[in-house]
């Protein structure tokens, strides 16, 4: 029972509590970048949750076989799994749906230097996660990431439509929105205190 | 092939710090900017950290750029980088126990910042060594300025102090959001605002004196 707590405590806080966007300042590129139209967000979240999960289970997998022996390895061996990872993901949507792949442009290929993914390999490690904890912070992580990037382009949306000042417009009024979205974010923090989330 | 004047290479030193800085004009390397200035000393630290790994990549990147097969580059300055931040790291956990433990693992993740691939990806990659090399320093030094006044400012409003030391004496009630996470979105919203606001004030100016000539 205590081990189910455990789990929903790090699903909850890393979906809500310390959503990596807002209050990790993670990934922090595409969410400024992606979050115009609300679609691609969204197909944005899922497939950089997808290179979470994958990279998770591969930090697992080195942090138990290989970096033991040489500590040093970890930030390039970690970014070499992210990298070929995302290689894969991009391939698979090319072939599968070439719209997509054509609106995430640019974004696509650089899901290898979102800061979330790398951060959540790091962050796993330094926590001492297991396997079914890592999957568990990865698919959080990911989902926290998605619903931040989602929020977004539904506020940048309708601010489109509102005609704002032209001095605003651009990243200063994304960058205060983003503050505001921050602040309701921390209305989160008392969620999960007392259960060591 | 071009003999390079002098005054080119100060030209690519000099635009990174004020007319293309990284931070307020570019809008690159948001992460590690919002996550770490919530103090000057934190900020100014990251700025260091960043600008070496930028100038010792961009060196090695400019000298093997003949070498390195175009369909691998990108990897290639990756884990270039990779091996420099992790240098940096432990220097900083070794000089700096402090301030390492309180940036933890956005240490690890200038890996990521996209100002440093992207310098590799549109200068380092395309120019000689000494023109890599001073346009690292430029943008490094303009990234640090940037987070050192963002730091400094959320410093001096959420904490009342810089640097550590008191500002206002004990009367001073601290605008503790400032320094949390929200605090850092706005606060650098409200400066791109005011870049905004200076450049709209300059362009109106320059229109009038236009006109004026006209």
């Amino acid at each position: 029972m205590s081990e189910l707590n455990t789990l929903v405590g790090i699903f909850i806080g890393s979906l809500l509590v310390n959503n990596f966007v807002l209050s990790y300042f993670l990934g922090l590129c595409p969410f400024f970048g992606v979050s115009g139209k609300l679609q691609t967000a969204f197909r944005l979240g899922l497939a950089t949750t997808f290179v979470m999960v994958i990279t998770s289970l591969c930090a697992t997998a080195l942090n138990t076989f290989v970096l033991p022996a040489a500590p040093y390895l970890r930030l390039i061996s970690f970014i070499l799994v992210i990298a070929s990872t995302v290689q894969f993901v991009e391939m698979a949507i090319k072939k599968l749906s070439p719209a997509l792949f054509r609106a995430l442009g640019i974004f696509l290929p650089l899901i290898t230097t979102n800061c979330a993914i790398l951060g959540l390999a790091l962050f796993q490690t330094s926590r001492g996660y297991n396997l079914v904890e890592g999957l568990v912070f990865a698919l959080g992580g990911g989902g926290g990431f998605t619903l931040a990037l989602v929020l977004m382009a539904g506020l940048r949306e309708e601010a489109e439509l509102s005609e704002p000042p032209s001095v605003v417009r651009g990243t200063a009024m994304t960058l205060i929105t983003a503050g505001l979205l921050s602040l309701a974010f921390m209305g989160f923090a008392g969620l999960f205190s007392g259960e060591g989330a | 092939m071009n003999p390079n004047p002098p005054d080119e290479t100060a030209e690519e030193l000099l635009k990174g710090i004020w007319r293309e800085n990284p931070v307020f004009v570019q809008v690159l390397g948001m992460c590690p900017t919002l996550a770490v200035t919530n103090s000057a000393i934190n900020a100014l630290v990251m700025g260091l950290a960043t600008l070496s790994v930028l100038v010792a990549s961009s060196f090695l990147v400019s000298l093997l750029r003949s070498f390195i097969p175009k369909q691998v580059r990108i990897s290639t300055y990756i884990v270039i980088i990779a091996t420099f931040v992790t240098v940096a790291d432990f220097v900083l956990q070794a000089t700096v126990p402090a301030v390492h433990k309180e940036l933890g693992a956005f240490i690890s993740l200038i890996v990521v910042n996209c100002l440093i691939l992207g310098r590799q990806e549109a200068f380092a990659s395309k120019n000689p060594v000494k023109l890599a090399i001073a346009d690292a320093i430029g943008m490094g030094i303009g990234f640090t300025f940037a987070l050192l006044c963002l730091g400094s400012l959320r410093e001096i409003l959420g904490s009342g102090s810089l640097f550590g030391f008191d500002l206002f004496g004990p009367g001073y009630e601290p605008w503790v959001v400032m320094i949390l996470p929200p605090g850092g979105f706005i606060m650098l919203g409200l400066i791109l605002l005011f870049f905004n606001q200076v450049a709209a004030w300059r362009a109106r100016h320059q229109a009038r004196r236009q006109q004026e000539a006209a």
